[in-house]
């Protein structure tokens, strides 16, 4: 007897060739699959450059742990293994799928080097991988279909419901794997019924239970099936290829290239344009993203590769405070209107401003720059970036709130937010009780080996000038030879770069840096992370600079800095990671050993901690602004701290001391709660 | 509609600390910082906005020394067309009628249809714009916070009143308005702004240009003088709490319990 007829030799009612089908079908599907790339492509073409060919091996480890390894994905441990089975399922899949089209046309194909040993064990793998596939296909539909997780939710301003698209999708991938499944059962269920010949198979996969069931169907029935799924397995994966550019499931195919491009440096922003240096800026006509083809093309990739997935959103403090911000969504509206703007047919529209078209303007002035989103997305998209390029344009638009005009306006008269006297820089020197057992050095006319970078919210703040008092107690007796620049420093301008005025921060730095270079300082310390962030990530060409925290984790293990016994041994502490120490430059561990080398002193953690850190409300800037919310970032931050068990919240960072106490105070949460600087707990444990 | 607003360059109240100079005659200016007044920015924006939707220009005029080009300069980047400044030794110590007679001046040499002012400056006594408006024998609106235009003779302008109340006025044109703040909202204009139209020629104009004659205004020309400039005595009932934010909050709240306010 012969062996079951292939798609590439079947005739359908004994005259059709089928093997016309199996042609047809990928030259269609392939045609139609570029036709639709180019026009998703185009918008690209017109966008702003961006240059994502440096660190070449920092991204190539990005496509490894990130896109191979789907390294993200288990920080939504169901969703993300559910994810990783099908991605999985589909890298191992897609070999199959190659090989299917081609035997289509020719019987019995098999792609070079699976003729052996290799293919049995590939296919043996490959069964299980359609089985696995399809179980999670199932429950993934399951639970997008009947448990709704809430972070899926659409809230009405932002259109319709994703998920009918999104159970589509999974009924599609599952189609293909019963069909494949079938194609290959009916064909081994016939040779063991017409020949006897029988094939070992992955036991409890989909094929061996589909053989299975098919053993006593009748080998003309076989026949029929084997090539009514051949050809719905064929189709489904054509139509599943043009499908894929249409909507959210585009990062099956754009996510290697959206990981690979992604962001690989911590803690900086992009340039006004990639190309132009600082002191050409002056060159440019226009500033930042104004309408959509402002975008650079790396942005515009992560509006077609967002998979919809909500964790950004789920993870976005604005979006937890009701603040009219919502990551995903500026995401979705962006691709929305690139679908629009450059349809799949006829003419493209010419864009319109954004901030009129499809963002507001307190949407954008939410973004705190916290990196929350940025940190989560499995798919490596950005936002702080984009936040910045869109305030750029908007305040070179003249489009800034008139809490943020004062402040700016002074950040260029007085180089501070306040307006306060440049001479009164350093006036939290001259408390009585300090003054008397310490001096600073002025480095406008000494000479140290560290600088002391204060910036303005602790130079100037009546109640966060403590900071200052204790940071140089401590590196007193840390023997830290250190000065401070007084009236020569300026705000370092962490805010000013990320609230879009480039020019203003341009002149900040310019001015510090000179006054840093000029005092001939070999360090830089500072307790302020915003300052942190600046010195070390945006300026050029500036001595080390660290965090107080690593200075004293460092001295407590040389033994130069030693700590007494915790002086409240019956609170319990809590350590706070503020966002520019932590989530932006990896600062995790130094406060909390520093602490740890309290005897005595009890630490929880909070459930949100390290790069999970949730935004205690923002910074700089952030602390003018008057956001549109239902509740403080600070307040859900506190009851979180006291979820945890803990009443003395410690932060590093005086815009979260700020923001706490208040929190405190709102959430009226006074004497069961408060709020301490890592300064000020480290102070007053010094031997 | 071609549109005049008088600016003031001030020493800005949010960014300075204000002590007396020696000479207990005015303040010690050596270490202020100076901008637009703020009423003027209002202002300004106003009359951008009108000639976005009408067409027209905006022109900006201030009397000053050659310091005060920066506040033209600022408001030019915020949008207006065209910047003035009138400036003369012989303008110096001018009071509120000698900068009225120099601005007046200025206006007859244009055609303007809108002559707006700040309602008041940060130093200054709020009498400009009515002096002008007197002199050119125009209409006269003050603390307007609303304008509508009806067409090109007639606009209506709306005033807050004491208590809150709006009142809506007819006024023809050419007229004289003085804006309060909150009529808009005045856009930003940030250093990009201003370098960009740091090249735009701004014309200056003499007492002899304007075809003044220089004892009319200035400190010849005044029939106001200041004679004193000092920060009031505490009277009886007034007292100033010092020490920390702290400590200051802690004295107010034993204050305000002495006195059974809480």
């Amino acid at each position: 007897m012969s062996s079951i007829i292939g798609p590439a030799s079947y005739k359908l009612f004994g005259i059709f060739p089928t093997a016309i089908l199996s042609f047809v079908l990928p030259v269609i599907g392939i045609g139609l699959f570029a036709y639709i790339m180019t026009r998703r492509i185009a918008p690209l073409v017109r966008a702003a450059p961006d240059n994502r060919l440096d660190h070449i091996g920092l991204r190539i480890k990005n496509l490894v742990v990130v896109w191979l390894g789907q390294i993200r994905q288990p920080r939504y441990m169901l969703a993300g293994v559910l994810h990783i089975v099908i991605f999985a399922g589909f890298l191992i899949l897609s070999v199959r799928s190659i090989s299917l089209v081609v035997i289509g046309l020719s019987d019995g194909f098999v792609l070079p080097g699976l003729g052996g040993w290799l293919g049995h064990v590939y296919n043996f793998i490959k069964d299980y991988a359609a089985t696995f596939v399809l179980i999670a296909c199932i429950v993934a539909a399951v639970r997008r279909g009947i448990y709704k997780p809430k972070r899926y939710a659409v809230p009405e301003k932002y259109g319709k419901d994703h998920t009918a698209e999104a159970v589509f999708v999974l009924g599609i991938i599952s189609t293909l794997m019963i069909s494949e499944s079938l194609f290959e059962a009916s064909e081994l269920a016939y040779a063991l019924t017409v020949d006897g010949q029988s094939h070992f198979l992955a036991p409890l996969s989909l094929v061996w239970i589909f053989k299975g069931m098919l053993t006593s169907a009748s080998p003309g029935f076989l026949q029929g099936l084997h090539i009514f799924t051949y050809f719905v397995h064929d189709l489904a994966f054509f139509f599943f290829l043009c499908f894929l550019p249409l909507g959210k499931h585009f990062h099956v195919i754009t996510s290697i290239f959206n990981v690979f491009f992604m962001r690989v440096q911590k803690g900086n922003i992009k340039p006004v344009q990639h190309g132009i240096n600082d002191e050409e800026l002056d060159s440019l006509e226009s500033f930042g993203v104004k309408r959509l083809e402002d975008f650079t093309w790396k942005h515009m990739l992560d509006f077609h590769s967002c998979a919809d997935c909500g964790r950004c959103s789920d993870q976005c403090p604005a979006n937890a405070v009701g603040r009219p911000l919502s990551p995903r969504f500026i995401t979705i509206k962006a691709r929305d209107l690139m679908f629009k703007n450059y349809p799949l047919s006829g003419e493209i529209y010419k864009s319109k401003l954004l901030v009129e078209d499809i963002f507001t303007e307190d949407e954008i002035w939410s973004c705190t720059t916290c990196g929350a989103c940025e940190e989560e997305c499995p798919l490596g998209i950005e936002y702080i970036d984009k936040m910045v390029d869109l305030r750029r344009g908007m305040v070179d638009e003249g489009m800034v709130p008139q809490s943020l005009q004062k402040p700016l306006k002074a950040l260029e008269k007085r180089g501070n937010p306040y307006g306060k006297m440049e001479k009164k820089r350093a006036e939290w020197t001259e408390d009585a009780d300090f003054k008397a057992k310490h001096s600073i050095k002025d480095l406008g006319e000494e000479t140290a080996d560290t600088l002391y970078f204060v910036d303005s919210i602790t130079s100037y703040d009546d109640n966060i000038q403590e900071i200052a008092r204790r940071t140089s107690i401590i590196l007193e007796k840390a023997g830290v030879d250190f000065g401070i620049l007084g009236k020569d420093e300026k705000d370092s301008g962490n805010e000013v770069l990320r609230f879009g005025e480039e020019m203003l921060y341009q002149d900040l730095k310019q001015q510090n840096t000179e006054a840093i270079l000029a005092s001939g300082v070999r360090n830089i310390v500072t307790a302020d992370p915003h300052a942190y962030n600046a010195l070390k990530n945006d300026y050029k060409g500036l001595p080390e600079v660290k965090h107080i925290s690593q200075v004293v984790a460092q001295k407590i293990a040389t033994g130069e800095l030693e700590l007494k016994t915790c002086q409240d041994p019956d609170k319990v502490y809590v350590y706070h990671d503020p966002c520019y120490l932590g989530r932006h430059n990896g600062v995790y561990e130094a406060p909390r050993q520093a602490m740890d080398a309290i005897n005595g002193l009890t630490r929880v953690e909070l459930e949100k901690s390290r790069d999970r850190s949730f935004c205690c409300g923002g910074g700089g800037l952030m602390l003018f602004f008057e956001p549109e919310e239902e509740t403080r970032m600070g307040v859900l931050r506190v009851n979180m701290a006291a979820e945890a068990g803990a009443n003395v919240i410690v932060t590093a960072c005086p815009f979260c001391l700020v923001n706490i106490q208040d929190a405190i105070k709102v959430a009226g949460k006074e004497g069961q709660m408060e709020a301490l600087d890592f300064t000020e707990l480290i102070e007053q444990h010094l031997k | 509609m071609e549109i005049l607003v008088c600016v003031k360059r001030v020493p800005d109240t949010a960014e300075n600390e204000f002590e007396l100079n020696g000479a207990g005659n005015d303040l010690d200016r050596d270490d202020l910082v100076y901008s637009v007044n703020e009423w003027d920015n209002y202002a300004v924006e106003e009359a951008i906005q009108m000639v976005d939707k009408m067409g027209g220009s905006v022109t900006v005029v201030t009397v000053g020394d050659d310091e005060s080009e920066e506040i033209l300069r600022r408001e030019m980047a915020m949008g207006a067309n065209n910047g003035v400044l009138l400036s003369d030794d012989a303008f110096e110590g001018s009071d509120g009628k000698g900068i009225a007679t120099i601005l007046k001046a200025e206006i007859e040499k244009g055609s303007y249809d809108l002559i707006l002012t700040g309602a008041q400056a940060d130093e200054g006594a709020g009498q400009v714009g009515g002096m002008v408006a007197a002199m050119l024998d125009y209409p006269y609106a003050s603390l307007v916070n609303k304008i509508d235009v009806m067409d090109d003779k007639k606009i209506k302008v709306g005033r807050e009143i004491e208590g809150g109340n709006q009142e809506m006025n007819e006024i023809s044109l050419p007229c004289v308005l003085s804006i309060q703040t909150g009529i808009n909202e005045p856009r930003y204009v940030g250093i990009r702004g201003i370098r960009k139209v740091s090249s735009v020629e701004i014309p200056v104009k003499s007492a002899s240009d304007l075809g003044l004659d220089a004892a009319s205004v200035g400190s010849a020309g005044a029939k106001t003088r200041r004679v004193d400039y000092f920060v009031p005595d505490m009277g009886e009932g007034a007292e100033m709490l010092e020490g920390s934010t702290e400590e200051i909050i802690a004295k107010l709240i034993e204050k305000l319990k002495a006195k059974g306010g809480l």
